[in-house]
């Protein structure tokens, strides 16, 4: 499964692309670089070569087609139970600054029924139009008649760039969205940016596990699509004199055709109130046992905050799932964020960095959660926590 | 009841570490594994064939050495299994991979259930198992944690699942076929005997490549077929704070230093 082709001619011999491959694709054969069935045209290896003996084959790029038809931005508004999920909200900020880039209009897709007050607050957070969609079938998600309505709207509308929220509906929607519309689709992205050059979004995620970050582009189809990590942006400040157009789509669901009903919901998360805490006080592996987080809610007692965790802690069954800050738990953007116990694993930082202030304390001087921190103490946290909570409950009273 | 597993063979990304000076993937000794999530998709799939009877076929798409992880599903009890390999495959994106393994179903002939993991923990995207639900013209139900009831009959059938959205747990119902993809919490995967793996080892396991797949079109297979382009890696880019470290000989004063620090920030 060879993919980049290498210039034996240019080639110098280094070795760096073999250091660098994720994939273990490159080898050295009769002292230059050679590529085997492992590679998967990652480009990881591109840049590294001194020489720039590495190239990716020209691709035919699937169908051309009139990429100058679509413009403007778009955003899902994924709404619960008539209520607006502040990620999309986050993505209108987005939107409203690549559409601003691009010079065109945000457009807000809202789906539901009797939800036209979301409308209104799409307009308040960004949008120039709300396309919304009435209908008793989109009360409640349902992945095929969700999709069904936006394919529509969009073979319509053609808008350049689709942004969705990745939480489980948005990650669902749009991969049956993005497979219907043949174009192609950027999970989980941290960053997106205009290229000043070709206009092209740059689509920024984190992959293997944090480890690496990748920039992803969508050259020849349209629309451009993303799913946008929660709380990776900030919340824009709605605007309520914000003046926009709302129309009414109306949409021929037929619900005899909809193979899927649904029978019961059983709430069981209230977003544990992590993701939109201003202060957090998180705690790892260090803590050694579950009872070490009744001393962390203490603290975030007296800061009126949250208490969160890494996933060594959740795994070891200390604290629930729902308290994991990182990659595969939540994003947050507190104002201030202690860790405690916290060696501060890529993983975890891909969850955290973003804090305004972060605090480290850990025992062992070298651990990497130094580096993203803004203030350290190297010590026992048993000893220090308890000290702490009691400086913060004397100060913050007086 | 027919049923397909999508299984993919991923870097054990827990094992991958970042060299710390030069900043790039250290790979050396990182093992390949069947992607976690697709070990409970195989999982289910082996008690929905104790239960129902039928007959379990595991797909992957991937270079040669990906017959690792379909042996392993083969040690574990599946029926049959399928490599899909092909240098025209190369470069595949969740589009294009989604396309081929699609082909690779309709040609394995009719089936009930197709089960995916919730996502690949390479590329945690999770969006080829939507992917290849529309290009099958297939119900997918994503994110499900149990399989509650399965009836075959009267034809078409349904089927009745609980799946994990942000806010809590949702009971949904459709028709079959269906494609389902899982999270950890369905089951937990058995482990093979050293008997079952003498099984597997002698087990054949076909190639297919694009002339196999009828109807393939070349223009949507691998790197061409593929709408999304990787421009750049690099390693993520520091938070740009110098860290000041406040000395803890007296943990009180470390304690009130570190206080008035916090405060001075303005961020209570
Ligand atoms: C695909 C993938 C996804 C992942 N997703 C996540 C994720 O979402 N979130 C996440 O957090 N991790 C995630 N991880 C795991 C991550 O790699 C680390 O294993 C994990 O974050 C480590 O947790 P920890 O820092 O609590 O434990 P450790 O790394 O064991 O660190 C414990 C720290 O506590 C310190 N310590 C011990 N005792 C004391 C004491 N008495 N006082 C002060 N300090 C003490 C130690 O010096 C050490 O630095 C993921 C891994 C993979 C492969
Ligand atoms: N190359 C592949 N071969 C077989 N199945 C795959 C492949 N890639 C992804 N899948 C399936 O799709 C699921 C989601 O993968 P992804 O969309 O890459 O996160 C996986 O858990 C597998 O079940």
């Amino acid at each position: 499964m060879a993919i980049v082709s290498i210039d034996k001619e240019k080639c110098i011999g280094c070795g760096a692309c073999v250091d660098v491959c994720p994939f273990g694709a490159l080898i050295m054969a009769d002292d230059v670089a050679a590529v085997n069935d492992k590679c998967t045209a990652c480009g990881a290896c591109l840049d590294i070569c001194p020489v720039m003996a590495i190239s990716l084959p020209e691709s035919t790029g699937g169908p051309a087609r009139d990429l100058t038809a679509y413009q403007g931005v778009w955003v899902w508004v994924e709404q619960f139970r008539g209520k607006a999920r502040s990620i999309s909200w986050e993505m209108m900020g987005q939107g409203r600054r690549l559409a601003d880039r691009r010079k065109a209009a945000l457009t807000a897709c809202v789906l539901g029924h009797g939800v036209e007050h979301i409308a209104g607050e799409a307009i308040a957070y960004g949008a120039d139009r709300v396309f919304h969609v009435d209908h008793p079938g989109l009360g409640v998600y349902r992945t095929s008649p969700y999709a069904a309505a936006l394919v529509g709207l969009v073979r319509r509308y053609k808008p350049e760039i689709f942004l969705l929220g990745a939480s489980l509906r948005g990650r669902d929607l749009a991969g049956s969205v993005a497979t219907e519309l043949y174009t192609g689709l950027t999970a989980d992205c941290t960053g997106l940016e205009i290229d000043p050059e070709s206009g092209f979004l740059r689509q920024t995620r984190p992959a293997f596990g944090g480890n690496i970050l990748a920039t992803i582009l969508c050259p020849n189809h349209r629309p451009q699509m993303s799913t946008v990590r929660h709380r990776v942006f900030e919340m824009p400040h709605p605007d309520s004199h914000r003046q926009g157009q709302i129309v009414a789509v109306e949409t021929k669901l037929d619900e005899e055709r909809i193979a899927t009903s649904v029978l019961n919901f059983v709430q069981e998360f209230t977003e544990v109130n992590l993701t939109e805490a201003r202060v957090i006080v998180s705690g790892g592996r260090g803590l050694g046992n579950p009872k070490g987080f009744e001393m962390l809610r203490e603290l975030a007692d007296v800061l009126g905050g949250t208490v969160a965790a890494s996933r060594a802690a959740v795994d070891a069954g200390w604290i629930p799932y729902e308290h994991q800050v990182g990659q595969t738990g939540r994003t947050v953007r507190p104002d201030l964020y202690i860790a405690c116990g916290i060696s501060g694993a890529v993983q975890h930082l891909a969850g955290m960095n973003t804090a305004q202030v972060i605090v480290a304390i850990n025992k062992d001087p070298a651990a990497p959660i130094f580096s993203v921190a803004d203030y350290g103490i190297t010590g026992d946290l048993y000893q220090i926590i308890p000290a702490l909570t009691e400086q913060f409950r004397k100060r913050l009273r007086s | 009841m027919n049923i397909v597993v999508c299984i993919k063979q991923v870097p054990d990304t827990a094992e991958v570490k970042i060299n710390p000076e030069t900043g790039t993937l250290m790979r050396e000794g990182v093992p390949s594994i069947v992607n976690p999530f697709d070990t409970f998709a195989i999982e289910e799939a082996l008690c929905l064939k104790e239960k129902f009877g039928g007959k379990v076929t595991v797909l992957t798409m991937g270079p040669q050495q990906a017959v690792e992880a379909l042996k392993e599903a083969l040690a574990m009890g599946a029926d049959q299994a399928i490599l899909l390999s092909d240098r025209a495959f190369a470069g595949s994106d969740t589009w294009a991979t989604a396309y081929t393994l699609a082909l690779a179903i309709r040609k394995l002939g009719a089936f009930d259930i197709i089960l995916c993991g919730k996502q690949a923990i390479d590329g945690d995207t999770g969006q080829v198992g939507p992917g290849i639900a529309v290009q099958l013209a297939v119900t997918a139900l994503t994110y499900v944690s149990k399989i509650n009831r399965v009836e075959i009959e009267p034809a078409p059938g349904f089927i009745e699942v609980e799946r994990v959205l942000d806010e809590g747990r949702e009971t949904l119902q459709t028709r079959l076929p269906v494609l389902l993809t899982v999270v950890k919490d369905i089951n937990i995967p058995r482990l093979s005997t050293i008997s079952d793996i003498r099984r597997a080892v002698q087990m054949r396991i076909p190639t297919w490549t694009a002339a196999d797949l009828p109807g393939a079109d070349p223009k949507k297979l691998g790197l061409d077929g593929s709408p999304t382009r990787v421009v750049t890696i690099c390693s993520p880019p520091g938070r740009g704070a110098t860290v000041e470290m406040i000395p803890a000989d007296r943990v009180d004063e470390a304690a009130s230093a570190l206080v008035e620090k916090i405060l001075a920030r303005n961020v209570l």
